[in-house]
């Protein structure tokens, strides 16, 4: 913008005297143009920022609808999966949540959530002190480069969560997308 | 009848934590893939595994499509006495097997 306004100043500099009708005009033209752009640039801006947004806040939602508006605290949860996997159509995952896993103080349920499948829920997991170790593994499937959620419920009713960010090079459901 | 596996140890001592790895072929159609003619394909999974043990459940899960092809999953429990380890998957289309192994418990 700045260069451009240089650019038709030291033009109007020039022409002022020659063409000044048509300068004035070239003038308005240019700002409208500039205006015109500058809020195209700035409405596709907001509109990849809300999009972008709007997926985690389902993600999100799908956790707080599972510790039913109870605050979800990051800790205690270990989600082991590779940082960058190959193969989205399996995935080994393995939750790890830190519990003595006594009639006291245990694990109840574990789940994982992901932000970018075309479901939230991953799999649900119940358990008890009669698990002995809270230690849970699965493969999953990955449609796309995503966070994904391990959340773990206590006996005493708090949640635990650990996040994780996957980059994924070949796609589940390749052929849904 | 799919084929499903279940490995556990078949002897432990009494109040050892043990690892029980369950396998089971099924397709997990997601429900989101289009098939040849185009059109979705009805989702066909298994929704819902429980484990017993000697008649207690000790754990179960519930699977969503996400869930890759051939389930596999891991978990663990503690051997408590000698008796039967019980594995059932429930799904989609009726879809319902029940597989066991035997644990003998000493000490």
């Amino acid at each position: 913008m700045t260069s451009d306004s240089v650019t038709s100043d030291a033009l109007t500099s020039k022409t002022v005297t020659s063409r000044p009708a048509v300068d004035r005009q070239r003038r308005r033209l240019l700002t409208a143009a500039g205006v015109s752009v500058s809020i195209s640039i700035g409405l596709g801006l907001s509109a990849i920022v809300r999009a972008a947004d709007a997926v985690p806040e389902t993600l999100a939602a799908a956790v707080n609808t599972y510790a039913g508006g109870a605050t979800v605290t990051a800790g205690k949860v270990v989600f082991d999966i590779a940082g960058l996997v190959d193969n989205g159509n399996t995935v080994p995952i393995t939750v790890t949540v830190d519990s003595p896993m006594t009639v006291a103080s245990h694990v109840t349920a574990i789940a994982v959530f992901n932000e970018r499948n075309p479901q939230r829920d991953v799999a649900r997991f119940t358990l008890g002190p009669r698990a002995g170790r809270a230690k849970v593994s699965t493969r999953i499937r990955l449609a796309t480069s995503q966070k994904l959620v391990a959340v773990a419920r206590m006996n005493d009713g708090t949640f635990w969560s650990q996040s994780v960010d996957v980059i994924v090079t070949l796609a589940a459901c390749i052929e849904g997308d | 009848m799919t084929r499903a596996l279940i490995n556990a140890p078949a002897a432990a001592r009494g109040g050892d934590v043990i690892e029980i790895r369950t396998l089971i072929t099924h397709p997990m159609e997601t429900g989101f893939r289009p098939g040849a003619d185009g059109k979705t394909l009805p989702r066909n999974i298994i929704r819902r595994f429980t484990c017993q043990y000697n008649g207690e459940i000790v754990f179960t899960a519930e699977l969503f499509s996400a869930v890759a092809a051939n389930p596999f999953l891991s978990f663990h429990t503690v051997a408590s006495k000698s008796g039967v380890i019980l594995c059932t998957w429930e799904g989609d289309n009726g879809f319902s097997q029940s597989e066991s192994v035997n644990i003998t418990v000493v000490g």
